[in-house]
């Protein structure tokens, strides 16, 4: 039965109330009008399904997936966590920590090192940031090309991946930690840089009105009008990028640019089972505790401001 | 009541103590902050061999560079890094599609809407945590190990990690869902599984459908990325292609990458629109 029908019927036989149902012709019209519009959907709908999988046959293809490799690796996947988790001498890894963990003291420090690349290069991106975002954003810029190329500049340094930057940094400045600070330092200069501008463009702008009404220049409007406005969402978003940094920064290891992804590329690729879990879960906790710990501070420095 | 001229400094000062006389600590929490800040800052340079020759050495080798890579020029290998970009965006278009594939079933066991049971929902998510507190570019490295290098461990490297993302997402989506259309499907007699159906996947798979094609665009950046460990794609070319100095391949390599980022961006802007509609404008 038709649904439009069927709902008219059931209404009409469970309600006391007559429900007057419509004339044959116009139920007829409106049933075919109701089912002209799902078949039209369905239409659209199944056409965008088959070339979403038209789509996929051909990106399969192009990635040279091979079901029987996966299969027979898949495996090694599952067995790959299992060696992992076990020593040199057969154990589980868990029955002797200390053996586990016996390079603590070696990752720790270059734990370190990563975290302070990561600090150093959020900083540096910030400082650099904040020194362009007025110029980038709509309401403040003095100059609408200056504004145009501040914004191409912006968008390039966060459209480059962090670490083709560190390839390229490597080779300029040497292997080192140097090279992963500067790298995330441009990315995070991008980043922050669309997101500051973002923030001056919801200012209020009365403040800049009543400074420049007093004859000021350009930078004091920014510095006495702006900046007090500001300065909060700055700071939680630089905490925010500090902690994406960590990330980024415990891979920059890969391609020389020092931290603790040195430790673990060398580990992986020469099989050094115990230690990868080891030092994977070092970086995991860490990036669980800086986490945990710019919230905290974030809620408690900005708390106030974000409910207001 | 006093006329605000007739209130003198002093009273004020009287009556608000705090407006006036803020305690030293409140008054020199921000200089102390930013001293800190800068005192980090300064040690860190110190510690990671930062020294001013080291930079202006390495900005001038970065100035040289940039000039060698003027004009960006292909050279003959224009077809493989085609060919290249085909498998990178391949790469970012199978992996998200599994990713979301697995991730869907596994986010229902992560809602709070769904599983009542914390103690239930407690390991799914810690779970869901762990995979993604780990990078694509290490799951890369390990699923090179497995399946060899080449395009399909990219695939599967970035399945896996964003398997962990849409897991959250999704679980979320599914518990922002309004319940009302839920129970209108129990209240006529539906099973658990119809009010998954018809009460809460026609609201969520819009936002689900959303947020996939967000990911598709970010993972071509992704995918870029892993290539350079050897996880097939353009990637690879241009880790290849910077180690062997060729700076023209390298920043056509770059423009290339930018143009597809940017072609994908605005071809999934337009699709987002479509699926989503006016409804998420609005």
């Amino acid at each position: 039965m038709d649904p439009a029908l069927s709902l008219l019927t059931s209404h009409s036989s469970l309600m006391t109330v007559a429900v007057s149902i419509l004339p044959e012709q116009q139920l007829a019209a409106l049933n075919a009008a109701y089912r002209q519009a799902v078949s039209r959907r369905r239409l659209r709908l199944l056409l965008g399904a088959g070339v979403f999988a038209a789509a996929l046959v051909l990106a399969a293809i192009g990635a040279e997936v091979n079901l029987r490799t996966f299969f027979t690796y898949f495996g090694n996947f599952i067995s790959y966590f299992d060696r992992i988790l076990t020593l040199d001498n057969g154990q589980r890894v868990w029955a002797d920590v200390g053996e586990w963990f016996w390079g603590l003291r070696k990752w720790l420090k270059m734990l370190g090192e990563t975290l302070l690349i990561s600090y150093v290069g959020t900083l540096i991106g910030a400082i650099f940031a904040f020194a362009l975002n007025f110029f980038a954003a709509e309401n403040t810029s003095p100059s609408s090309w200056l504004r145009f190329v501040v914004r191409r500049l912006l968008e390039f340094a966060r459209t480059v991946p962090g670490i083709v930057f560190a390839l390229i940094f490597v080779i300029a400045f040497g292997l080192g930690p140097m090279a992963g600070v500067l790298a995330i330092a441009i990315h995070s200069t991008g980043a922050l840089g669309k997101l500051f501008s973002e923030i001056v463009e919801n200012a209020d702008m009365k403040p800049v009105e009543g400074i420049r009404s007093t004859g000021a220049s350009w930078l004091s409007c920014m510095r006495f009008a702006i900046v007090p406005q500001v300065t909060a969402g700055y700071a939680s978003y630089a905490l925010l990028r500090f902690e994406i940094n960590v990330r980024e920064a415990s891979v920059m290891g890969f391609v020389g640019a020092g931290g603790i992804g040195q430790e673990l590329v060398v580990a992986i690729r020469k099989f050094y089972y115990s230690d990868v879990s080891a030092i994977l879960i070092t970086i995991i906790v860490t990036v669980f505790i800086i986490d945990i710990s710019t919230g905290w501070l974030r809620g408690r420095l900005f708390g106030k401001e974000a409910r207001t | 009541m006093t006329a605000p001229q007739d209130v003198d400094t002093a009273q004020m000062r009287a009556r608000y103590p705090d407006v006036f006389d803020r305690p030293a600590s409140a008054r020199l929490a921000m200089p102390a902050m930013i001293v800190a800040a800068l005192a980090i800052l300064v040690y860190g340079l110190v510690d990671l061999d930062f020294s001013p020759s080291r930079l202006f050495a390495g900005l001038s080798q970065l100035g040289w560079i940039s000039l060698m890579m003027i004009p960006p020029d292909p050279g003959s290998s224009l077809p493989i890094y085609l060919k290249a970009l085909g498998e990178t965006l391949s790469i970012a278009l199978l992996g998200t599609t599994l990713a979301a594939l697995f991730a869907l079933p596994v986010s229902l066991l992560a809602a709070r809407n769904i599983i009542p049971s914390q103690i239930l929902r407690f390991p799914v998510r810690r779970f869901l945590d762990s995979i993604r507190g780990v990078d694509t570019l290490i799951w890369a490295l390990v699923w090179i190990n497995v399946v060899g290098l080449g395009p399909f461990a990219g695939v599967l490297a970035i399945a896996v990690s964003d398997f962990g993302a849409f897991g959250k997402l999704f679980s979320e989506a599914i518990e922002g869902a309004d319940q009302k259309q839920v129970e209108g499907i129990r209240a006529s007699g539906g099973s658990a599984l119809h009010e998954i159906r018809f009460g809460l996947l026609p609201q969520v798979l819009p936002v689900i459908a959303g947020q996939v094609l967000y990911f598709i665009e970010s993972n071509t950046r992704s995918a870029t990325i892993i290539g350079i460990v050897g996880a097939g794609g353009i990637g690879l070319q241009l880790a290849e292609q910077i180690r062997v100095l060729e700076w023209q391949k390298v920043s056509f390599l770059i423009l290339m990458i930018l143009v597809a980022v940017a072609a994908i961006d605005f071809i999934s802007g337009k699709l987002r629109f479509a699926i989503i509609g006016r409804r998420a404008v609005a």
